[in-house]
């Protein structure tokens, strides 16, 4: 499929070529060549192809379940003009913008994304993208290792989960100790722990979420602040929920010198996983250390404004093992969506659906705080995320729900073998008042009967 | 008039645009959120413009006009496999049911989407002679990293922490070089023999006890098949070493030889090569790592995982028999790699595309694109030197040296002349060991007037170049900008906008 090739032009071409049969053209020695026939999906017509992907589609039954999962990803409203606008075949199969002559429709929206992340994180510098949230962390946590040369690494268990599981990944390939900080009892970083963690000067970098894995809002305190600071320790903000930034004090604000995380929330489909984008801000000090491509403005020969990739001396294809990372492919495209997302919600728009999250997910809050049985876990200032301790295994009382048509959220126990009766409720704008009803409706049921000993 | 101001594809920055309170209303506003929160915990100001819909609708359709795609026109970027993207593919990754599903959905309740994933996967093994893939690295320097650190894992519990140099050839992509660093291996660059290729003597000579993997790109980044990987595969484990295949030219060879055939134990695609996932502008990508047998214990989490399941319909196709789950607990494994299980979308766009082709039709391909490949480099070298001139694969290398010197046109100047005339231009530069390179691969998806169309603009700026080389020097003059300043734009770097003057 999709090739243009009519027998004719095969026998021209091969003549030209000077061969006689395309089987010579791919011919392997002996010694490698295919040893066992292909076993592949049968070849179908289109039609074909979308009625097996409907017959997919028709599996993920959770699709339409009632949701409260957030954790990482988040259902978010999306204008339909996102799609018609970044689905424009220039952008969608064009390839990184090497030929700026060409690109410049596109280098301008990474550069406005590149200006957006700053505006959003208080920060200087930005860069067009990394594959997502957790590898952001990872590439953040490199860059501070270059800066300080030293090689632990700092992070609050209060960080996704996930991030810190890639992180683990990822020191393990550089031989750098991770060490964790713990959480409270009221669901933030222990603070105090922090101070004197940082103190001996040992770290390169310490993470911090907020909102945090919980959805708590989680920054260190004038105190932690001057510790890390006094201990040339490089500060990094983590963001997993992007339309926090909306409303929520900047990273710049409170200190941190490197901020990343996830923006799958400006307008990206949940998607099963992906394709996310990570985005990374940092301070001046820290811009040739930053990874990934960065655009930048200049002119060209005729003094017209005009973008174009810059500072790659950084990058791999000329600095090769001496580089700042290996990112080449990056998550351009989500930048796109996300880059539009923003215009087109703006200022006004934007705060409007971070205040929707936070009077939906307080509504959410009260309406389970409200049932017998049910308690929220911690009371400090939250987003759009509520730790709910159900008093009995939380997976039990999930798979309730479950039989009930509702994704009621996270087994906190898959991460925190403490936090095994708990679970990780979100709300977003998409989530209806009957959604918290129906929810509170089942959940009454479900913690009536009596809990499995 | 300066050329902007009379092009209609310009917009200027969006911040500079839009006026407070102009925005449409797309959700229902919460109310203040000092209503909610703490004052401490606000930030002072949101300073971000408020567009109509209309403004923002034009400001991106215009910037999509000063942007060039495979959609326009001939896409000749070597190494990069440029190929139409079918849209069928887009289609199925919007159906509702996969584009919305969350990560966090039980496996009871993602059976499709798993399913996507496992058939996914099964393909490639059997295309590519794995065991078993990884579906979650996000693009092909990702594969590269997750499978180096499989490889540094596999020998700290042989106890063979030795091993610590990963040998890389002169040709290899710089992605191999950086992604060996990044888990502390020791790179050793091996030159390339007159041939184009690793010599077998001189790796031999480079062997030893402190060996870790070889990465290797077949055909390599020449376009060359790599005839002697027997040998090389069979003198690296020999030594005790790992063979890696990069899996950027995978396109030269899907369906007719296996890299697991030919003594690979680890490899990458690049799904956004060779299974036509749209590049968008640099990314997201999707590279599935894959590993022979020895090391799949080794793979990053989660897994997916079938079984036969019980009950299900015997005429049913085999994968419908089945029920998948995934599995986070593979005790050898490197971890996870990414905050969620793969790019699923761009799983979604793979398989739909081998489904197009199935195992027969995705073997044409691969000898289509090196017919392809074939056709230009015969043509080509009427006019332009070929260094290595014979049968290549899915692209060849050109140069422009003896141009340079004999009119001081080089491979960027051609590279501009061809912008001018409505083709993206070749990767230029690159191989490094090819002076003014210029690397061309036309894949597949090409028809024969497009490359007869490619061969004789070439020719004609090649020929312009020797009776008016000024011309071609001051190319390029019909796009909407000129050959930007570069050396500014790296010297006093302006990454973003500010709203006021920068202080710095």
């Amino acid at each position: 499929m999709y090739t243009p090739h009519t027998p004719r032009d095969i026998a021209q071409m091969l003549a030209t070529v000077g061969v006689n049969s395309l089987d010579d053209l791919v011919r392997v020695p002996d010694a490698v060549a295919l040893r066992e026939r292909l076993d592949l999906v049968p070849a179908l017509p289109e039609a074909g192809i979308v009625k097996r992907f409907e017959h997919f589609a028709r599996k993920n039954v959770g699709a339409s379940y009632i949701s409260f999962l957030g954790g990482g990803s988040y259902r978010h409203y999306t204008p339909p003009a996102i799609a018609s606008l970044a689905m424009r075949g220039e952008f969608l199969t064009s390839y990184t913008p090497y030929q700026a002559e060409v690109s410049q429709g596109y280098l301008q929206a990474i550069y406005e994304w590149q200006t957006y992340v700053c505006l959003l994180t208080g920060l200087d510098i930005a860069n067009a993208s990394v594959y997502d949230g957790a590898t952001a962390l990872a590439e953040a946590t490199i860059m501070s290792i270059h800066a300080n040369g030293r090689k632990r690494a700092l992070v609050s268990r209060a960080v996704n989960p996930n991030y810190r599981a890639v992180l683990q990944t990822y020191c393990d390939g550089l031989d750098v100790e991770l060490d964790e900080i713990p959480v409270t009892a009221n669901g933030t970083t222990d603070l105090a722990a922090l101070q004197a963690l940082v103190a001996g000067g040992s770290y390169a970098c310490v993470a911090l979420q907020s909102p945090n894995f919980f959805g708590n809002i989680d920054v260190p305190d004038a105190a932690a602040q001057s510790a890390i600071a006094a201990s040339g320790t490089v500060s990094i903000a983590v963001v997993a929920e992007a339309i926090a930034l909306a409303v929520l004090a900047t990273p710049a604000s409170w200190g941190a010198q490197i901020a990343v995380g996830e923006g799958q929330s400006f307008g990206v489909a949940t998607a099963y996983g992906g394709p996310y984008l990570g985005f990374m801000a940092t301070t001046k000090e820290h811009m040739r250390r930053i990874p990934g491509r960065l655009v930048g403005k200049t002119v060209d020969a005729g003094g017209n404004e005009a973008y174009v990739l810059t500072l790659q001396a950084r990058e791999q294809h000329i600095r090769r093992e001496r580089a700042t990372s290996n990112i080449c492919t990056n998550q351009a495209h989500c930048a796109l969506i996300a880059t539009i997302y923003l215009a087109l919600l703006g200022k006004t728009g934007l705060q409007d659906v971070a205040s929707a999250n936070l009077k939906r997910s307080r509504e959410l809050a009260a309406s389970v705080a409200s049932l017998q049985g049910c308690a929220l876990e911690f009371d400090a200032p939250f987003f759009n995320e509520v730790v709910v301790n159900v008093g009995r295994p939380a997976g039990e009382v999930l798979d309730r729900l479950k039989g009930r048509g509702i994704l009621g959220g996270i087994d906190l126990g898959r991460f925190y073998p403490e936090y095994a009766n708990f679970i990780l409720m979100t709300a977003t704008e998409l989530t209806s008042a009957g959604d918290i009803k129906a929810l509170h409706a089942a959940l009454n049921e479900v913690l009536d009967v009596p809990a499995r000993v | 008039m300066s050329r902007l101001a009379s092009d209609h594809t310009y917009s200027p920055i969006i911040f500079e645009q839009g006026q407070e309170g102009r925005g449409s209303r797309y959700v229902e506003s919460g109310g203040a959120p000092t209503g909610f929160l703490p004052p401490e915990a606000l930030r002072a100001d949101l300073p971000l413009p408020d567009n109509s819909e209309l403004d923002v609708v034009r400001h991106f359709t215009r910037l999509s006009a000063r942007t060039f795609g495979i959609d326009l026109g001939f896409y000749p970027l070597g190494s990069c496999t440029m190929k139409y993207n079918p849209r069928v593919n887009d289609a199925m990754a919007e159906l509702p049911a996969l584009r919305d599903l969350h990560p966090w959905t039980p496996d009871d309740l993602a059976q499709g989407a798993l399913q996507i994933m496992w058939e996914l996967e099964r393909s490639l093994c059997s295309l590519f002679g794995m065991a078993a893939f990884s579906l979650n690295p996000s693009a092909g320097a990702h594969a590269e990293l997750t499978a180096l650190l499989i490889a540094k894992k596999y020998f700290k519990d042989r106890g063979e922490r030795q091993r610590g140099t990963v040998i890389v050839p002169d040709t290899a992509h710089g992605t191999n070089p950086a992604s060996a660093a990044m888990c502390g291996f020791k790179v050793l660059s091996l030159r390339s023999d007159a041939r184009g290729r690793v010599s077998v003597d001189e790796l031999k000579n480079v062997l030893g006890a402190d060996t870790a993997v070889c990465m290797m790109t077949n055909p390599n980044t020449l376009g060359l098949f790599e005839d002697h990987i027997h040998e090389i595969a069979r003198a690296v484990h020999e030594a005790g070493g790992l063979m890696y295949y990069d899996g950027a030219n995978a396109n030269a060879l899907m369906g007719n030889a296996r890299p697991g055939d030919m003594g690979f134990d680890l490899m990458h695609l690049n799904l956004h090569k060779t299974f036509t996932i749209p590049h968008g502008g640099g990314g997201a990508g999707h590279g599935p790592v894959g590993v022979a047998a020895h090391l799949v214990e080794y793979l990053p989490i989660p897994y997916v995982r079938a079984r036969a399941k019980a009950g299900a319909d015997p005429n049913a196709a085999p994968s419908d028999r089945m029920e998948f789950r995934l599995d986070f607990d593979l005790p050898h494994s490197v971890g996870p790699v990414r905050s969620f299980w793969s790019n699923f979308a761009h799983a979604v766009r793979a398989l739909a595309y081998i489904y197009a082709n199935g195992a027969e039709g995705l073997a044409k391909v691969s000898q289509l694109a090196v017919l392809n490949a074939n056709y230009l480099r015969v043509r080509v070298r009427d006019f332009l030197e070929t260094p290595y001139d014979e049968i290549c694969r899915h692209e060849f290398v050109a140069s422009a040296q003896d141009l340079k010197r004999e009119t001081g046109v080089k491979a960027l100047d051609l590279a501009k002349a061809l912008l001018d005339r409505g083709f993206m231009a070749p990767t230029i530069y690159f191989p490094l060991i090819v002076a003014e390179s210029l690397m061309i691969e036309p894949t597949e998806t090409e028809s024969k007037e497009t490359l007869d169309e490619f061969v004789a603009a070439l020719r004609e700026i090649v020929s312009l170049a020797k009776s008016d080389p000024g011309k071609i020097l001051a190319a390029p003059e019909h796009t909407v900008v000129g050959r930007l300043d570069e050396t500014r734009a790296a010297r006093q770097p302006d990454l973003r906008w500010y709203p006021h003057p920068a202080t710095a």
